[in-house]
């Protein structure tokens, strides 16, 4: 594993992943969101054309407790063959954003307590690794006591402690031919001083880079910017860092202006489940011509989207023609159609869902290809800026707005 | 008076051997090879498969359910967006069915009049009719290339007189579809026999079907609850009294075995949601019969599904794999459909190839010692393949034979 940063802008930085030969992940970069290895909606054979950047999935040990279980995956030869995904990146990650949030509850010396498909489980740092180690993950990140911004100063200093143990113990169960592969999870909640403890701390270990924990899990984006901004000054610049449950594109942008550089998100998902599909724009030379043929903000509202998003249930689309997004170059928009979509969509058939899913998918990583785009041109600020007004703008209605 | 109907097929029979034949048949979307089997994709869309995977996997004419197509997205929105090919952007070749199964099979207080098929909407329970004239248009607005008449059909545990005046019924029901018909240059309108399991009936229906002169024929009434020694002997009745020339279609079969002795029987087309359906519950479609992914024995096993099947699912997963993710994931659902419908356009391909390279027999025999290979192959298989002449004497295992010749 190879980390390198190439260029910066105002504080984004530009860089370079080389999971594995041949595999090499720009950042900032997206993560795919995974269930027992394979996306929700997703077969391999489909995801290989999904999208350039899509060569790198997210994926948790807490689907790999029971069926299938570390076992199955060390017979299958590591994870990559046992999902058909060989020449992707495989990132562990312990959190599972498909399922509850961890609350710290429940959780003990003994290990983190998660929510699984088969009840509550406590997954201490011997099974953890138990299951990365049968992964052969390009890349893992330790486990973490995470908690949420609300648990008291005392929880919160114990979760930095025990994370700090388990990473130890993490990095004590990791065979030697490995190399370096390990992100250690940083977490402190909204105690700045926690923040920095854990920082300072967990950078002394020999990890190939870090990854920001305990953030989605409550906290608001002031306290996440404050906190995030604190961690990183303490870590190291050369290193890869990475955080989970960070979601909404300006979320992403928030994390990305502070240096954070590879991503899992549960946004894609999320809309694709609740049947929407993503249709923000995504540059800004574009934006003004979209802004004139899209519909209204109040036309929007009343089918279900707004402007990062449509409603693909709502009648408003039984008749159109259109794309998901017009000029898209993803596989649903080449080849079908908002109506055909809606009626998938009404008639529960799981068609819809893989559409959507790719099509999601491929928007947030086109999302991420033009933040890279804006740090390589020293326009990260302004990017940013656009991004932000261009969802202020149509999120109110306009009834004064003359469409001749 | 006959006069030829305008069609918009053309049957070609490439080769046979002895009853079972291996056909082209050329349709307005696709040239198609029969036999064949059709996965029916409902809704305009088959569970969870892209059309892009159909193509791949070799899938050439889809089924449409017009009773549910009418009701969502609409015949007249389906007609607007310029058919069903376009609304779904299938590029290949559909049938649609007639709705009437989906109505006396679904609908509470489905009731059939000479008139029509009454029943409840099941939107807002107002009281509705599907006439032939009606299937027809609706069928017309969707646009496959092969629709289906409405038929009177039965159940074939019914009996009584019931039947004959089912099969009657259907008979003057296709003369009302031919006339409501108003697109017979682009769609071919099948008609139905029916007669349940009464041959004296059958043949009635039979000789009023071919007076028609109709594109092609379905086979119908024959797929729920009856003895199976009944079902082929249908099938053998019917493919011996319709004309050679014309594409035969046995409706709702699916289990390979089935399709296998309707082929040799001398049909040519087959559907059945079979396949798309068992994948969702986690059985998986093999040589040697159904793989059941469910069972605790496929958690260690690191086989592929079948050993001798090419298709992206067996290439990249093992059983365990599949077996932790069938009825808990979509994917399972979506990889294992994926399986079975690569599993039997690969039986299409099978039997057309083989039939035309003059191997059925070969072929027949081969796939019953891998489906029996105790040689416990069923009574019924074997009264088929007599009246098929197909010699399948090696497939049975002497104590069988045996007992048999003890009867």
């Amino acid at each position: 594993m190879e980390f390198a940063v190439r260029t910066w802008s105002a504080g984004a930085r530009l860089g370079s992943l080389q999971l594995a030969a041949g595999l090499q992940v720009e950042t900032p970069g997206l993560l795919l969101l995974t269930r027992k290895g394979l996306p929700a909606f997703i077969p391999p054979d489909l995801l290989q054309n999904l999208h350039p950047d899509a060569r790198a999935c997210q994926v948790t040990p807490l689907h790999f407790l029971e069926s299938p279980n570390a076992t199955t995956v060390a017979k299958a030869g590591g994870l990559h063959k046992l999902v058909s995904l060989t020449g992707f990146g495989m990132v562990a990650v312990a959190r599972d954003s498909l399922m509850d949030e961890s609350n710290g509850e429940g959780s003990s010396k003994m290990g983190a307590s998660f929510e699984t498909s088969s009840g509550r489980r406590v997954v201490g740092p011997a099974k953890y690794m138990e299951v990365v180690n049968a992964f052969k993950p390009d890349l893992w990140v330790s486990l973490p006591d995470e908690v949420p911004s609300w648990v008291a100063e005392k929880r919160n200093r114990l979760s930095v402690d025990r994370t700090l143990q388990w990473l130890d113990q993490c990095l004590s169960l990791q065979p030697a031919e490995y190399g370096n592969r390990c992100l250690g999870v940083v977490v402190g909640s909204t105690s700045l001083d926690e923040r920095i403890r854990s920082a300072e701390q967990t950078a002394t270990r020999n990890v190939a880079g870090f990854s920001l924990g305990g953030f989605g899990l409550g906290e608001d984006a002031a306290q996440r910017a404050v906190q995030m901004e604190a961690v990183l000054t303490k870590l190291p610049k050369e290193k890869v860092r990475h955080v989970s449950g960070i979601g909404l594109p300006e979320e992403i942008l928030q994390a990305v202006g502070a240096g954070i550089d590879v991503f899992d998100s549960i946004y894609p998902f999320m809309l694709t489940k609740g049947g929407y599909a993503m249709t923000f724009p995504l540059n800004m030379e574009n934006s003004q011509r979209s802004f004139d043929s899209e519909p209204t903000g109040e036309e929007l509202a009343r089918s279900g989207g707004d402007s990062a998003k449509i409603n693909l249930r709502s009648v408003a689309y039984r008749l159109d023609n259109a794309p998901l997004v017009i000029g898209c170059k993803c596989y649903t928009c080449r080849k079908h159609t908002r109506a055909y979509i809606n009626h998938l969509i009404n008639t529960h058939e799981m068609l819809a869902q893989t559409l959507l899913e790719i099509h999601n998918t491929y928007h947030y990583l086109e999302f991420f290809k033009a933040i890279r785009h804006s740090i390589k041109l020293d326009k990260f600020h302004d990017f940013r800026n656009w991004f932000t007004s261009t969802r202020q703008k149509s999120g109110t209605p306009s009834p004064s707005k003359s469409r001749q | 008076m006959l006069t030829t109907p305008a069609m918009a097929l053309r049957f070609e029979v490439l080769a046979r051997h002895n009853r079972a034949r291996a056909s082209r048949l050329t349709l307005p979307h696709f040239e198609a090879q029969t036999p064949l089997f059709m996965p029916v994709g409902t809704q305009g869309t088959i569970k969870g498969l892209t059309n892009d995977q159909l193509e791949d996997l070799d899938c050439q004419i889809i089924l449409g359910n017009t009773y549910h197509l009418a009701l969502r997205p609409g015949a007249d929105l389906l007609d607007s967006m310029g058919g069903l090919h376009k609304f779904m952007n299938w590029p290949r070749a559909l049938l649609t069915d007639s709705g009437g199964f989906q109505m006396v099979s679904l609908l509470h207080l489905a009731d059939i009049t000479e008139e029509g098929v009454t029943f409840q909407s099941p939107v807002d329970g107002k009281p509705m009719l599907l006439t032939p004239e009606e299937s027809i248009q609706i069928q017309n607005k969707i646009g496959a290339d092969i629709i289906m008449a409405l038929d009177d059909v039965v159940k074939t545990t019914t009996t009584g007189p019931r039947v004959e005046e089912a099969m009657h019924r259907t008979l003057r029901w296709i003369d009302r579809c031919i006339a409501a018909h108003s697109r017979p240059n682009e769609q071919n309108l099948f008609g139905i026999v029916q007669g349940g399991l009464d041959p004296r009936l059958r043949d009635i229906c039979l000789k009023g079907l071919v007076a028609r002169n109709l594109p092609g024929y379905a086979i119908g009434g024959l797929s729920g609850g009856e003895a199976k020694d009944a079902f082929w002997r249908v099938v053998a009745q019917c493919t011996a009294g319709l004309p050679e020339d014309k594409p035969r279609y046995v409706m709702g079969i699916g289990f390979p075995l089935d399709i296998v002795v309707c082929s040799a029987l001398g049909a040519d087309m087959y559907d059945c949601v079979y396949p798309t359906r068992t994948a969702r519950f986690g059985s998986a479609l093999v040589p040697e019969g159904v793989l059941k992914l469910k069972q605790a024995a496929m958690a260690t096993d690191f086989r592929p599904l079948d050993s001798s099947c090419s298709c992206m699912v067996c290439k990249r997963y093992t059983r365990a794999y599949l077996h932790t993710l069938v009825t808990k994931e979509a994917m399972g659902s979506q990889l294992v459909s994926y399986h079975n419908v690569a599993y039997m356009m690969q039986l299409s391909r099978d039997l057309h190839n083989s039939i035309l390279e003059g191997r059925f027999a070969e072929f027949v025999q081969s796939f019953l010692q891998k489906q029996f290979p105790e040689g416990d192959v069923p009574e019924w298989v074997c009264s088929a393949m007599e009246v098929a002449e197909i010699d399948i004497s090696m497939c049975c295992a002497p104590q069988s034979r045996i007992a048999k010749m003890q009867v």
